[in-house]
């Protein structure tokens, strides 16, 4: 049936008869319930909501400057944007002190996951979606990365492209065809522009919308793990029994709280794009592109260390597999792990990490398992340590590399199995 | 019902089909455009007249964005090998890939000293490009190329650089 329309009382009830924005608000607004049991560490997904908005933001302005040609794009970045136009330099520092931070924010949002178990009864999904947003942002941070064209962009793309090259019979072929030449060339910019400014963004705003829907039928968790009836505690709330209530709405109460951890986010991250954007400005990509030389020590960016160094992990021959094939094996599994993490976990048990016992200790491990993988992705690969004439630098790299294996793929399932049966059987 | 149910189905199979049928061609013209352009394709060859290198002289030329080296042997002190080298009547050419074989920086040729140096981890090379010392886990590689009167084209594979390549197992270039 048709909504009968009435002399409107004003703009929003005139709204409201053709577009039902009331029910739209009640819906998205103010009766979507959130825990209120919960702390600042709930509002990483606000702030990776205002990062992903100030990339596109920024990314906007550097568009109108910026030259996808492998004779123009260094010059377009470096003198056009950073010297000529009017605060050309702000949106540059903005877009890539945000590609560096965003990561940064991911992993805690990720590890605040893990430590409070909100990956597991029936928020699988949640934590998939969210994983594809993590391969979506790294797709997007390397893909941007190629675009001013200097040594580490230029460099980066051939080391990485050439990992396909390691794929059975049509390897060669396929880093020649998504290259669109023999060697990272013009085509191979122009194309990975297209990706950077067009489909990542657009498949990015979907998934992002997909893992907030994800979120409404299993709603958020809270700091104990308590499972309630949302339904029931909303109905409180709705009676005015605010505080007997355990949930509040997502806005204004929740949003209110969450944007003033945004804000005090924002200072800190205005403060290293002023004052602090080294970090995310590699020296060696202010020289431009040359691929007749190669930068003597080639790293990937802080957030892609960990993986690089599980590539770079193996260096000698296990079970009759090359070194190369052990950490391509390694890198791929790797970067897709996390994705089956609620079923490498065989516990039920959704509660903090710090009631859990052994899932506390494996939770640490992990996590200085992966700085350290980080620390050592960045150190050269022989030579940097020699103990008694050993060159010992590669055995760091190997030992945390085969550590994350173990934690995630041995470890993880033989803990949680022993807690799901001392909580009383499988369920 | 059961002819109006029909009659979906016709309707459902059919849109299947046209739509089957459209996908895997739209997916064969996206497929096609990623392709490297064929002007891209014709530049993967490079021809270098052999005739012109003099006796001792080392010649970088370019291919497919790599650094080839070639060092012409005949009538000097540097080391020959029947393996590696090509040759041409009485000349000797040693035709390599100018990559570093650990992590493929390029080597400088130091005529002075009969060796390849490389620069970033101290890899050393013989004028054979066999690795002799520091990291480089195999010689520098044999690219494919073929020998037609005095000229040389690199990307074509050729009868006497495939038995050079041959003798060389580690041989990654192709």
């Amino acid at each position: 049936m048709m909504a009968e329309i009435r002399k409107a009382k004003g703009i929003m009830d005139w709204l409201d008869q053709r577009l039902a924005t009331e029910t739209l608000t009640k819906v998205l607004m103010t009766e979507y319930w959130i825990p209120k049991n919960i702390n600042f560490l709930w509002a990483m997904g606000v702030i990776l909501t205002t990062m992903f908005g100030i990339l596109f933001i920024s990314g906007l302005f550097l568009l109108m400057y910026y030259k996808p040609d492998t004779k123009l794009a260094f010059d377009s970045v470096n003198y056009t944007i950073m010297q000529e136009v009017y605060y050309g330099w702000l949106w540059r520092h903005m877009h890539a002190v945000a590609a560096s931070v965003v990561f940064l924010v991911i992993y805690i949002h990720m590890f605040v996951a893990i430590y409070y178990g909100s990956y597991k009864k029936g928020r699988e999904m949640i934590w998939i979606s969210g994983m594809l947003l993590f391969v979506l942002f790294s797709a997007a941070g390397f893909s941007g990365y190629m675009l001013p064209w200097g040594q580490m962009s230029y460099w980066a793309a051939q080391v990485i492209t050439n990992l396909f090259g390691a794929i059975p019979f049509i390897g060669p072929d396929l880093v020649v065809w998504i290259r669109g030449n023999f060697f990272v060339s013009d085509p191979t910019l122009t194309r990975f522009f297209m990706l950077h400014v067009l489909l990542f963004p657009i498949i990015i705003i979907a998934a992002i919308v997909f893992h907030f829907y994800s979120l409404r039928i299993p709603h958020v968790n809270n700091q104990e793990g308590e499972h309630f009836d949302f339904d029931e505690e909303a109905e409180k709330y709705k009676a005015g029994k605010k505080k007997e209530s355990k949930v509040i709405p997502f806005w204004p109460v929740f949003l209110s709280k969450d944007l003033f951890v945004v804000g005090v986010f924002l200072i800190f991250y205005f403060y290293l794009v002023g004052f602090n954007y080294e970090f995310a400005m590699d020296p060696i990509n202010f020289e431009p592109a040359n691929y007749m030389k190669t930068p003597t020590h080639i790293y990937p960016e802080w957030y892609f260390l960990w993986s690089y160094e599980v590539l770079r992990g193996f260096f000698f021959p296990i079970a009759g597999l090359k070194p190369f094939t052990l950490g391509l094996l390694g890198f791929a599994i790797a970067n897709i792990v996390f994705f089956i993490l609620p079923w490498l976990d065989r516990s039920p048990v959704v509660a903090p990490a710090h009631k859990r016992g052994a899932f506390n200790i494996w939770f640490w491990l992990m996590l200085i398992d992966m700085i350290g993988l980080a620390v050592y992705g960045k150190v050269p690969p022989n030579g940097v340590y020699v103990l008694g004439g050993t060159d010992i630098t590669p055995w760091f790299g190997f030992t945390f590399t085969v550590g994350f294996f173990i934690l995630l793929f041995i470890a993880l399932p033989m803990i949680t199995i022993r807690e799901r049966k001392r909580a009383g059987g499988a369920k | 019902m059961a002819i109006e149910k029909s009659r979906r189905d016709f309707l459902g199979l059919a849109f299947g089909s046209v739509a089957a049928v459209g996908g895997v061609l739209a997916l064969g013209a996206m497929k096609a455009t990623w392709d490297p352009l064929p002007s891209v394709m014709a530049a993967g060859f490079t021809t270098v007249d052999l005739s012109t290198i003099k006796p001792g002289e080392f010649r970088k030329v370019v291919w497919r964005g790599k650094p080839i080296f070639i060092l012409r042997k005949d009538k000097t002190k540097f080391k020959k090998c029947d393996n590696r080298d090509t040759k041409l009547s009485e000349k000797d050419f040693l035709v390599v890939i100018g990559l570093c074989t650990h992590l493929g920086c390029i080597p400088e040729w130091l005529p002075d000293q009969n060796k390849f140096y490389c620069a970033c981890h101290g890899g050393e090379y013989d004028a054979c490009a066999v690795n002799t010392f520091g990291p480089p886990p195999r010689p520098l590689d044999i690219p494919p190329y073929k020998i037609t009167g005095t000229k040389m084209v690199l990307g074509e594979l050729g009868s006497k650089c495939k038995a050079l390549i041959a003798k060389n197992p580690t041989n990654k270039a192709s």
